[in-house]
């Protein structure tokens, strides 16, 4: 099968361990991720404002150019392009005037009512791959690898736009067992990394972001997952004195338990603490 | 912390504009402090989000706009999601610094930002900041 692949613009540059993970492992579980041909940044977070409907002609774009392309879902694996597409779809379904609007705005795009479902790749495992079919699939499986899921807030909040019920979190927990991981709940798992508050505030990410680290070590995990480039910087990449909990993309311990090869995982985008646990962990398995 | 209430301190243009920007949900509040409890940057905060909702209802804007929590805030919606009033607290939070944005004032300057830091952050980063920061 195929699907409409939407990488955004940090997957392109920053983050492209997470997004050739992302297509080497569908491409392995036989799922062509086919690029949407023409698409542009997100707008990354969603405007608030009730009176603000400029900032959502960027999200609403990439989805009618979808919809033009004859696609009825499209999938994205940045948590944060997720909640921001999610979020506008949502609006263009149930308020009539804003979507009125929109569409008069856009002249080159079609109308769009928000017929493009908004897939997130966890999900997307889940119902369209399948976690028995993916636990036939790996070749390596990461046994006894005690995996903390970060699931951070752009995954699961707005409750509306939530890839699952905040009460009930199971995908992360059950994507880590479907690969052969130990699954590691812990406190800090959906509290919020600082996100863009690196930049104009970076000694509350650092204390937030180490906080969330501790958090998992302390609950007995070896390494962090998530699924956003922002909170993959502020919790793993960026530069901290202290040595840290390992962080990984969910998408690289997939392609690393489904047996493809380096050029697929792209460790050396990860930061030092990452590379050496894996190198040292998988050594066998990592050339 | 005395903070003086009378008529005179009331600015009601100020309260309009949340309630357009924010939506008029905020004056349901019940002051139970969920949202404080429930924030993770509360403790980095001049003020509580509770407190920024009562002083908002009041129409204090100097005092709302001066402290920093309508910018310490990251949309995290951790608040919202557990409010028993329903009220989209982020929203307000956006409202409060739309208010201050509007009238052209940056919370960060993109000029001042180091080269070395411009080519390390990811770009969803600098946009993300940029467009919840400056005008």
């Amino acid at each position: 099968m195929d699907i409409c692949y939407y990488p955004g613009c940090t997957l392109k540059t920053k983050a492209k361990n997470l997004n050739l993970s992302t297509i080497s492992s569908l491409a392995n579980l036989d799922i062509e991720a086919k690029e949407l041909s023409r698409w542009n940044c997100c707008g990354v977070v969603p405007s608030l404002a009730s009176d603000d409907l400029l900032r959502l002609i960027a999200p609403v774009r990439n989805l009618a150019r979808a919809k033009e392309e004859g696609y009825s879902q499209i999938l994205t694996v940045c948590s944060m392009c997720y909640q921001t597409l999610a979020m506008a779809n949502q609006i263009m379904q149930e308020d009539m005037e804003k979507r009125d609007i929109i569409n008069n705005f856009m002249e080159e795009e079609g109308d769009y009512s928000g017929e493009v479902k908004v897939v997130h790749l966890l999900g997307f495992l889940r119902d369209e791959v399948g976690w028995d079919r993916l636990k036939i699939a790996v070749k390596i499986p990461l046994v006894g690898l005690k995996v903390a899921p970060y699931y951070g807030c752009t995954l699961i909040r707005p409750r509306q736009v939530g890839i699952e019920p905040l009460e009930s979190l199971t995908l992360f927990r059950d994507f880590i067992t479907a690969i052969g991981g130990i699954p590691v709940d812990f406190p800090s798992s959906t509290e919020c990394c600082s996100s863009y508050q690196v930049v104009s505030n970076p000694e509350i990410s650092d204390e937030v972001s180490s906080g969330i680290l501790k958090s998992a070590e302390e609950w007995g995990a070896d390494i962090l997952i998530s699924s956003c480039p922002l909170c993959e910087y502020n919790l793993g990449l960026r530069k901290r004195e202290k040595k840290e909990l390992p962080t990984l993309y969910f998408t690289q311990i997939l392609a690393l338990s489904l047996g493809l090869d380096e050029g697929s995982i792209n460790l050396e985008l990860n930061s030092d603490s990452a590379i050496n646990f894996f190198k040292e962990k998988f050594k066998d398995v990592l050339c | 912390m005395t903070i003086e209430i009378t008529d005179k301190t009331y600015n009601g243009e100020f309260v309009k504009k949340i309630e357009e920007i924010g939506g008029k949900d905020f004056h349901k509040c019940m002051q139970c402090g969920t949202c404080t409890g429930s924030c993770p940057m509360t403790y980095r905060m001049d003020i509580s989000p509770r407190k920024i909702i009562h002083l908002s209802k009041f129409g204090l804007k100097e005092k709302v706009s001066g402290y920093n929590t309508a910018w310490i805030c990251a949309s995290c919606h951790s608040c919202e999601v557990r409010c028993p009033r329903s009220i989209d607290i982020p929203k307000i939070m956006e409202a409060i610094r739309q208010v201050t944005l509007r009238q052209n004032i940056n919370y960060i300057e993109p000029s001042e930002i180091s080269e070395d830091i411009l080519h390390d952050l990811p770009q969803i980063a600098l946009v993300g900041c940029f467009r919840k920061h400056t005008s």
